[in-house]
């Protein structure tokens, strides 16, 4: 019973913005670079569509496939690593991305998800998301990238 | 303001263990964070409860059981906002101090 938990990490974060820039902002390769330690992201946007995850230097991190996909609401992703065998062996974990306005802000929900257990992917992955979080947040809230500065 | 939720959640030794609970087992129930801790559970849910206002814990429903998740974020944010300023400011007063010394040599 315990074990099972270990292999889901449910990351929260308020962020000053719409759903619409910040969806924005989880799907253009242009931003997540900016963010995701200059990953960029290449999709699909549809369920059944192919995602990647592309290093800088387009080295594939990540790949998997778009399970659901709702604009400004709900991005579901399966997702496997693809540098390195080890990791590439643990298969498959889930990602769920949920956005929800709540007053002046968007409370963004980040489940990753692996069936199996104890694996060190999801343990990486999971250890990697709150700096990712983060730094979308200062982009989004202070960055002059997409959005005016507002201070 | 969220900062103050935040440190003011931070501020108290009972809730710092119920984080340092999570971080050892993420995802663990009530009962589970209850066991071994000389608290009664309504202290435990009024914890967790300052916990969640806070975002520093976050819960979810899988199967039939509640599990509590450690939510690091909003640490990761203030470490952005007050350590690696400060550490900017250190490093640049060190870097002018150095420019100074080495400007004394030539």
């Amino acid at each position: 019973m315990s074990t099972a938990s270990a292999n889901r990490f449910v990351y929260v974060t308020y962020i000053r913005t719409t759903p619409q820039q910040l969806w924005a902002a989880l799907t253009s390769a242009d931003f997540t670079r900016q963010y995701w330690m200059g990953m960029r992201v290449e999709a699909e946007w549809r369920p059944g569509g192919s995602w990647r995850l592309l290093k800088p230097d387009g080295t594939l991190a990540d790949a998997g496939e778009i399970i659901e996909c709702e604009p400004g609401k709900r991005l579901v992703i399966r997702w496997r690593h693809e540098m390195t065998p080890e990791l590439k062996a643990e298969g498959w974990s889930q990602c769920t991305m949920d956005l929800e306005p709540v007053g002046n802000a968007v409370k963004l929900t980040v489940t990753h998800r692996m069936e199996r257990e104890g694996g060190r992917f999801i343990a990486a992955v999971a250890g990697g998301w709150p700096q990712v979080l983060s730094n979308l947040k200062s982009l989004l809230e202070t960055g002059s990238t997409l959005l005016p500065t507002r201070y | 303001m969220a900062d103050d939720a935040l440190f003011r959640a931070l501020a108290d030794v009972s809730r710092r263990r119920l984080l340092d609970r999570l971080h050892v087992r993420n995802g663990q129930t009530l009962v589970e964070l209850c066991e071994g801790l000389r608290m009664t559970r309504q202290a435990v849910t009024k914890h967790l409860a300052v916990l969640h206002a806070a975002n520093l814990v976050t819960w979810q429903r899988v199967g039939r059981t509640k599990r509590h998740y450690l939510n690091p974020v909003p640490l990761h944010e203030i470490a952005e906002r007050w350590i690696r300023k400060f550490e900017r400011r250190r490093l640049s007063a060190l870097s002018a101090l150095k420019k100074h010394l080495e400007g004394d040599n030539r």
